[in-house]
């Protein structure tokens, strides 16, 4: 078992130094000599003594205590944990990407222009959208971009129109950047089958809406097949259908949402694309538009001219929506994993995604409830409320237990209109063996004792958090 | 867990009429289903509360829930203890007592003859049965 790792401030020692600067050679100046006594402290701050080895060590047990895609098989629905191919990093790290500066004049920085001018064509073509901005940090600043667009086309066009609709099983982001784009927003219910309730859809279309935000599959995982019904009546409407991209790693090279009736989109680079993923990522979330809607994208944007590239912001265009280029190097990692694939490879890669998924359904289906039947896609979610209703091990509990089998957590408690979710997304880059070692750690803990279940987990440095306590008093500096 | 005394809204708060003011919270089914609430947004004493529109959000553990006015008036007082900047902030009392002293604000009725467009106890718990 791996032991707990104390704070950097239970570690220090009074006196003890990493670095020892030489004395300086410029004259010295006292502080008060140069700031207003307001702005001097009156202690000095309580940062922690340490050497360079205690920080090296620190940190290093730390990074040994984390559950990651390097070290464990991570299920993590709506997430798409896959592995980080190393040639990406090997990409990134090349001194024409990594060493150059965004202020740079364009002229010498030809050769990054033209990878991004070639990502914008790749996700263009992957989503059947007529042109992409780089600029967004992750996917919901996507969303919001896209609504910052939705939002000024309406105006130009004189239409007042203030409502989005969001299916009920959405990423609780697209309700979130809806309200913050300064829309209302309107959820329409799911049918039995967990796709959209085409009635109540017909009742909330009007002049009134902008667009309709949907995942396509779903957040169950299951293909909309009403979508171009759906497309149809959105845009008889008068509105536009706003692709939520988090689940494109299903339909790469299969379906594209240009296709499916979709006028703006979003991807998740960190997702679909394989670049690294959570703490600290950092993310990248392209956007798509179609028609007209392209001259409303954020600025500046990588045109080719003949055989030189250069920038322009669009004609009504709503701006920069990030500093510079956005995640530069991110961009640099998604295009070395696209085109280390190929067309070919990307629609392997969303066939053996999808394979994967259903080969778990199947294989944990009898053992765990799964409220929505059928063929999924790239996920599925099952339910644990029988072994609530039944042995009182709730969602969480399955959760905590995997941890002490060597998995990580599917997404728990999500979507919201599944009771108990447990939202299973293995990915293309698991082995047949890792996918069955999780079915057997699944199996194995559903028969278990619920209070084996309640005090797991029981392996790791810490036991059972008590996550209500930290949400309601929360203790957010050392020392208090 | 359902008094039956009080009105019940299909979203899972109930009201308690008391002269022309009536409290209102959300029911026992509605907290065991969130878990363990952690923090209760409410609105400022004043504001004007409208039937079936969002009065509020509770956050528990796993989720965030918006709070749905059963009734259209006024917020006349709020529950202190749910008040995370009050110093005996005590989201707890929603799942401890959520008919007593988890209430959540008392409002003065705009129309008391909505109060017959509500559930009653044996409807509100057939709601619950086919929910659960």
């Amino acid at each position: 078992m791996k032991t707990f790792e104390p704070t950097l401030f239970e570690k220090s020692r009074p006196g003890r130094q990493g670095t020892m600067p030489p004395e300086t050679d410029c004259p010295a100046v006292q502080p008060e000599e140069l700031l207003p006594a307001g702005m001097l402290r009156k202690a000095p701050p309580a940062l922690p003594e340490l050497s360079e080895l205690d920080v090296l060590r620190h940190f290093t047990r730390l990074s040994q205590l984390n559950f990651s895609v390097d070290t464990h098989f991570y299920p993590l629905g709506s997430c798409t944990m896959k592995y980080n191919p190393r040639v990406n990093e090997k990409a990134a790290t090349l001194p024409g990407f990594a060493a150059i500066h965004p202020l740079q004049p364009e002229s010498t920085v030809q050769g990054a222009l033209a990878l991004m001018s070639s990502l914008q064509d790749c996700l263009a073509e992957i989503t059947g959208m007529d042109a992409i901005t780089l600029q967004p940090s992750a996917g919901a600043h996507g969303e919001i971009t896209a609504l910052f667009m939705i939002s000024r086309y309406f105006r130009d066009k004189g239409e007042k129109r203030t409502r989005v609709l969001v299916p009920d099983s959405s990423h609780g982001t697209n309700p979130a950047s809806a309200a913050l784009a300064g829309f209302e927003v309107v959820t329409i219910p799911s049918n039995a089958e967990g796709g959209v309730d085409l009635e109540a859809l017909r009742a909330n279309l009007d002049a009134n809406v902008a667009c309709l935000m949907l995942t396509n599959p779903s957040t169950l995982g299951l293909f909309e097949t009403g979508i171009e019904e759906i497309a149809s009546l959105v845009h008889e409407a008068g509105g536009l259908l706003y692709y939520d991209g988090a689940n494109m790693n299903a339909l790469m090279g299969l379906v594209r949402p240009g296709d499916m009736g979709f006028d703006l989109v979003h991807l998740n680079l960190h997702k679909t694309f394989s670049t690294p993923h959570g703490g600290g990522g950092p993310g990248s979330g392209p956007v798509g538009a179609r028609g007209e809607l392209v001259h409303y994208l954020p600025g500046p944007r990588v045109v080719q001219d003949g055989q030189t590239f250069r920038t322009e912001v669009p004609g009504h265009s709503i701006g920069r929506v990030r500093t510079f280029w956005g995640n530069f190097l991110v961009l640099v990692r998604a295009y070395a994993y696209i085109r280390t694939h190929g067309s070919q490879g990307l629609q392997d890669v969303s066939r053996a995604a999808v394979l994967a998924a259903n080969y778990m359904r199947v294989r944990l289906q009898g053992h765990f409830d799964l409220p929505y039947q059928g063929t999924c896609m790239h996920e599925f979610v099952l339910s644990a409320r029988n072994l609530k209703t039944a042995r009182g091990v709730r969602a969480t509990d399955v959760a905590k237990r995997l941890l002490d089998f060597g998995f990580h957590s599917p997404t728990i408690y999500f979507p919201l209109i599944v009771e108990e979710a447990l939202m299973i997304e293995p990915t293309e880059t698991e082995s047949l063996e890792t996918m069955d070692a999780f079915i057997e750690a699944m199996r194995t803990l559903a028969e278990e004792d619920p209070q084996t279940l309640h005090d797991a987990p029981q392996t790791r440095p810490v036991g059972r958090l008590d996550e209500t306590q930290a949400a309601r008093k929360p203790v957010l500096a050392w020392p208090e | 867990m359902i008094p039956q005394d009080l009105k019940y809204t299909d979203e899972h708060e109930w009201i308690r009429l008391n002269g022309e003011n009536a409290e209102v919270g959300i029911t026992h089914f509605a907290q065991q289903q969130l878990g363990d609430i952690v923090y209760v947004e409410l609105p400022a004493v004043g504001t004007s509360l409208t039937r079936g529109q969002t009065f509020g959000v509770v956050e528990s553990v796993k989720t965030v829930s918006d709070l749905y006015a059963p009734v259209t008036g006024e917020v006349v007082e709020v529950n202190p203890e749910l008040l995370s900047e009050a110093d005996d902030f005590k989201p707890e009392l929603v799942n401890d007592d959520p008919f007593g002293q988890g209430w959540m604000v008392r409002v003065r009725l705009t129309d008391p003859s909505e109060l017959a467009g509500l559930l009653d106890a044996a409807a509100y718990k057939k709601i619950t049965e086919e929910a659960g």
